[in-house]
C-alpha cells in the first residue's frame, strides 16, 4: 500500500509536466479552475489554450485516436488532470462537450456528425451545450415537453430548455425532444444537435440564488433542423440520452472542497466563544470532527478509485458516493462557519471581508440539485449498486400525453 | 497510485473468511451468550492454528512475521463473523503493547505465548465511568507491587497476562501483571454476552514496567494503533449487518411489496452504505499509517475509529429496525450485532470521544 506512482505512471506524469512547464505557469495556492466565463475575452483565452493542446496532442487525450485523441488510460487521463490543475489556465468551458456530448456521439452518431462535430470539440473551436432540463422536467427529465415535428426534411422544435450552462457561447447544442406524445414517456423521445446560432433561439441567463448566472434558459420558436442533425433514431433519443447521463456523473464524481475542514479549522481557532477560540469548545470540535471524516473518507475514496483505474480495473461500486456526500457537506460547512462567525456570519460585503463563506452558503443549494438532485442520487446508490426494486411507476404503460406533468396550481 | 491492499492480503483475507464462516458462524457466538462460556474455545484454539494470532508477530516469537495490514485484514473478519473470542485484547492490545514497549526478555517469554493462544492478554485501563487520559490514574505501582481497581476489563477473567495502566509516583506508565496472589478478576455482565467483561482487583500484586513503562504518549500511541485495528474489527460487523438487512428487506413483503422497495427504506440503507464507505476509506488511510509508523496516525487513527464506531452502530440499529418486531426479539440475529456494535464502540472510548481527540489533532497539525 502506496501512494506513489508506478514507473510507467511517473514517467508520463513527468511527460505532461514537462509540456505544461514549458507552456503555462504555476496555479497560486488556493485558486480553483473555473467552468464557466462571463464576457468573450475570457471564452477566446480558453478557446487558445485548448488549441494549443490539441496541437501538441494533449487535448483529449483518453478519446481514441481515430478521434484524434491519445486512446490514453484512465488513470493517465487523471494524471494530466491532475497536472493541468496545478498551472494557471482559463477556465474550462468544454467539459460538457468533451466529456459528456462527444463521447455520446462516439457511441450513436453517424460517421458524418463525427467528422463534422469532433474534431473542432477536441480542438474548442465549436462550444457545446446540454439541453435537457425543463421547467417541467428536471429529476424526471423523461417527462420533456419541448416538441420536435417534422416537416420534410427537417424537424421544426418548439418548447424551453433550463438550466443550460455555456449556451451563451456555445455554437452547437445536444436536445432531446418529444416527437410522439401518444407514445409511452420514455419511447416518443428524440435526440438531435441543434444549432445554437439558429432563428428562434434565444439564450436568457438566470439569476440564481448567489447571485450569479452559470445557467441558462433557452427558448425555442420553430427552430428548423436539419433530418441528418438527429442523434440515433426518431422516438429512441432516451437511450442516447442516458450515455450521456452516465458521462455526466463520471465527469462531475470527484470534484474540489473549496474552503474545507482545514481552514474551518483555522476559523475556530480564530473566532472567540465567550472569550475563548472556538475550538476550545467541545460542540465545535465534535461538528468539526465529523465534517473531517466525511471530507476525508471522499478525498481518500477517490484515491480508491484511482487506484483501480491504475491497475486497468474499474472502480468498486462503493466508490461513486462523492457527489451524495460531498455537496450536502459543502453546505453544511458552510453553514457552520457562518455559525462559528456569529451575526458576523451575516456580512457579505468585501469591504469587510472575503465572502468565503458567505459566497460558499449561497452557492452550496445548487450542488445538490444540479447532474442528479440527492435524492435521485440515492436512488441510483439503492438500485444499481445495492440491488433493490426501482420505484413504482405509475406513467409507465400511459401515453406520455395523459401524464400529469410540472405543476397543476 | 496503489492503496489497496495487495492479492497476498486478499488471499489471507478470504482464507480467514471461508474459516469463519464455517467455524464460527453466528450460532457460535448465540451459543457463548446463551451459555457459561466466556468465549469460544475451539474458534480461539482454531485462529491459533491458522497462525493469525500471530500474524504481526515476528518469527522469532513465534508469530507469522506479517505485517499491520494483513491484522487489518484479520481483524475485519474476525467482526464479521462476530467471532466470540478474546482478539482484540490479547492481539491488538497487548501483543502490540509488548512489542511496542516491552524489553526483548519480556518480548522473548510472553510473545510466543500470546502467537500460540496458550496464554490471553487483558488491557487495563479503565477505572470506572468516563474517559481516562492517564493522568489521574488511581492504579499505583511501587517497589515492583501493583494496587489498583480496574473496571471494565475486556477478557479480564479469562487472562492470564494484564497489561495494566498505572501511575509510578505523578508518572503515568505501563505494567505487565500476571495471574497470582493480590490479582483477582471477577466476570461482570456485559451488554454483550456474547464477550467477557470483568473487574480487576490488583492487592500488592507482584508487577514489572513494560519495558521502561512507557509515558502517556506510549499510551496514547497504543491506543491509536488498537483503534485502528478495531476499527476494521467493527467495519467487518457493519458489511455483515447490512448484507443481511439487504437480503432481509428484498425478501420481505408488506403492502405486496419488498420492504425493500421503498424509498423511506432505500434512502437510508443508500446513506448507511455511504456511510460505511467512508469509514472504510477512513480505515484504509489508518492501516497504510500503521503500517508505516507514519506521522499521519494520530489524526488518521482518530478518523477511521469514529467512523467505524458510528458506522457500526448505525448498520446494526438499522438492522434490528428494518426487520420490524422480528429484530426485537432474542430469537433474531439482529440482537448480536446490535450489542457487539455498542461494546466495540464503547471498549477503548466512546466515538464522542475520538471526535474530540481527532479535532484537536487536527488543530495542533495546523497550528504546526
Amino acid at each position: 500500500m502506496d501512494f506513489e506512482d508506478t514507473r510507467e505512471e511517473a514517467e508520463f506524469r513527468a511527460e505532461c509536466r514537462a509540456w505544461l512547464e514549458a507552456n503555462a505557469s504555476e496555479r497560486a495556492p488556493g485558486s480553483e479552475v473555473g467552468m464557466s466565463a462571463r464576457d468573450n475575452e475570457t471564452v477566446e483565452r480558453a478557446q487558445a489554450w485548448q488549441a494549443k493542446k490539441a496541437d501538441a496532442g494533449w487535448a483529449c487525450i483518453t478519446w481514441p485516436r481515430e478521434y484524434g485523441g491519445r486512446g490514453a488510460t484512465r488513470i493517465q487521463g487523471s494524471i494530466w488532470n491532475q497536472e493541468e490543475a496545478r498551472f494557471e489556465t482559463p477556465p474550462n468551458l468544454f467539459l460538457i462537450g468533451q466529456g459528456m456530448l462527444g463521447p455520446t456521439l462516439m457511441a450513436h452518431g453517424t460517421e458524418a456528425q463525427q467528422t463534422r462535430y469532433l474534431e473542432k470539440m477536441l480542438r474548442g473551436e465549436e462550444i457545446w451545450c446540454q439541453l435537457f432540463s425543463e421547467p417541467g422536467a428536471g429529476s424526471d427529465l423523461a417527462a420533456l415537453r419541448t416538441r420536435a415535428e417534422q416537416d420534410g426534411d427537417a424537424w421544426v422544435i418548439n418548447g424551453q430548455k433550463i438550466w443550460t450552462t455555456g449556451a451563451q457561447y456555445s455554437r452547437w447544442g445536444m436536445i432531446v425532444t418529444r416527437t410522439s406524445p401518444g407514445a409511452v414517456k420514455h419511447k416518443g423521445i428524440t435526440y438531435f444537435i441543434v444549432d445554437m446560432h439558429a432563428p428562434g433561439v434565444e439564450v436568457r441567463p438566470i439569476k440564481q440564488i448567489n447571485g450569479g448566472s452559470s445557467f441558462n434558459e433557452v427558448f425555442f420558436s420553430d427552430v428548423r433542423v436539419p433530418a441528418e442533425n438527429m442523434i440515433g433514431r426518431v422516438n429512441e433519443g432516451w437511450r442516447g440520452a442516458i450515455t450521456t447521463l452516465m458521462n455526466e456523473r463520471a465527469a462531475i464524481g470527484g470534484g474540489g472542497m473549496g474552503g474545507g475542514v482545514d481552514t474551518l479549522v483555522r476559523l475556530a481557532q480564530q473566532v472567540p466563544i465567550d472569550g475563548r477560540p472556538a475550538l476550545e469548545d467541545a460542540g465545535v470540535r465534535q461538528r468539526i470532527a465529523r465534517l473531517y471524516i466525511r471530507q476525508r473518507g471522499v478525498q481518500l475514496a477517490g484515491l480508491r478509485s484511482l487506484t483501480a483505474l491504475s491497475r486497468g480495473e474499474t472502480p468498486g461500486p462503493d466508490l461513486s458516493i462523492g457527489k451524495l456526500v460531498g455537496a450536502p457537506l459543502r453546505q453544511e460547512m458552510a453553514a457552520f462557519a457562518l455559525e462559528l462567525l456569529g451575526p458576523m456570519g451575516a456580512v457579505d460585503d468585501d469591504a469587510v471581508g472575503d465572502r468565503l463563506w458567505q459566497q460558499a452558503y449561497l452557492g452550496a443549494p445548487g450542488g445538490r440539485i444540479a447532474g442528479g438532485t440527492d435524492e435521485i442520487m440515492r436512488n441510483i446508490i439503492s438500485e444499481r449498486v445495492l440491488g433493490l426494486p426501482p420505484e413504482t411507476r405509475v406513467d409507465k404503460h400511459v401515453a406520455f400525453e395523459d401524464v400529469p406533468t410540472g405543476r397543476k396550481s | 497510485m496503489n492503496f489497496d491492499f495487495d492479492d497476498d492480503q486478499k488471499a489471507l483475507q478470504r482464507a480467514v473468511r471461508e474459516y469463519l464462516e464455517r467455524e464460527s458462524p453466528l450460532s457460535e457466538c448465540r451459543r457463548v451468550l446463551e451459555g457459561e462460556a466466556r468465549y469460544s474455545e475451539t474458534v480461539w484454539r482454531g485462529a491459533a492454528e491458522m497462525g493469525w494470532l500471530g500474524t504481526a508477530i515476528p518469527e522469532r516469537y513465534g508469530g507469522a512475521g506479517l505485517g499491520a495490514l494483513e491484522l487489518a485484514l484479520v481483524a475485519e473478519e474476525v467482526g464479521r463473523a462476530l467471532a466470540p473470542i478474546p482478539f482484540a485484547s490479547s492481539i491488538y492490545l497487548v501483543s502490540e503493547a509488548l512489542l511496542q514497549l516491552g524489553s526483548e526478555a519480556q518480548k522473548e517469554r510472553y510473545l510466543p505465548q500470546l502467537a500460540a493462544g496458550t496464554c490471553i492478554g487483558a488491557f487495563a485501563l479503565q477505572e470506572g465511568p468516563g474517559h481516562g487520559n492517564g493522568q489521574a490514574l488511581a492504579t499505583v505501582l511501587k517497589d515492583g507491587a501493583i494496587t489498583g481497581d480496574k473496571q471494565p476489563v475486556l477478557d479480564g477473567d479469562v487472562a492470564g497476562l494484564y497489561v495494566v495502566a498505572c501511575r509510578v509516583g505523578d508518572q503515568p506508565r505501563l505494567a505487565l501483571v500476571g495471574a497470582g496472589e493480590g490479582v483477582k478478576a471477577t466476570p461482570v455482565a456485559c451488554i454483550d454476552g456474547s464477550r467477557a467483561l470483568a473487574r480487576l482487583q490488583l492487592s500488592g500484586a507482584q508487577a514489572e514496567l513494560l519495558g521502561d513503562g512507557g509515558d502517556a504518549a506510549a499510551i496514547e500511541h497504543l491506543l491509536d494503533r488498537a483503534a485502528t485495528l478495531m476499527a476494521f474489527e467493527q467495519l467487518g460487523g457493519a458489511d455483515q449487518a447490512f448484507a443481511i438487512t439487504r437480503e432481509y428487506v428484498l425478501d420481505r413483503y408488506v403492502f405486496g411489496r419488498p420492504v425493500g422497495s421503498f424509498q423511506a427504506i432505500k434512502h437510508r440503507l443508500a446513506d448507511l452504505f455511504v456511510d460505511i464507505s467512508l469509514a472504510r476509506s477512513n480505515s484504509y488511510y489508518a492501516a497504510w499509517a500503521l503500517a508505516g509508523s507514519a506521522d499521519e496516525l494520530p489524526v488518521a487513527a482518530a478518523a477511521a475509529r469514529a467512523a467505524a464506531s458510528d458506522a457500526f452502530d448505525l448498520a446494526a440499529s438499522e438492522m434490528v429496525h428494518m426487520h420490524g418486531g422480528i429484530g426485537f426479539t432474542w430469537e433474531a440475529d439482529a440482537q448480536l450485532f446490535y450489542k457487539r456494535a455498542k461494546l466495540l464502540a464503547l471498549t477503548l472510548g466512546s466515538p464522542t470521544h475520538w471526535r474530540d481527540r481527532l479535532t484537536l489533532r487536527l488543530a495542533r497539525e495546523s497550528a504546526a
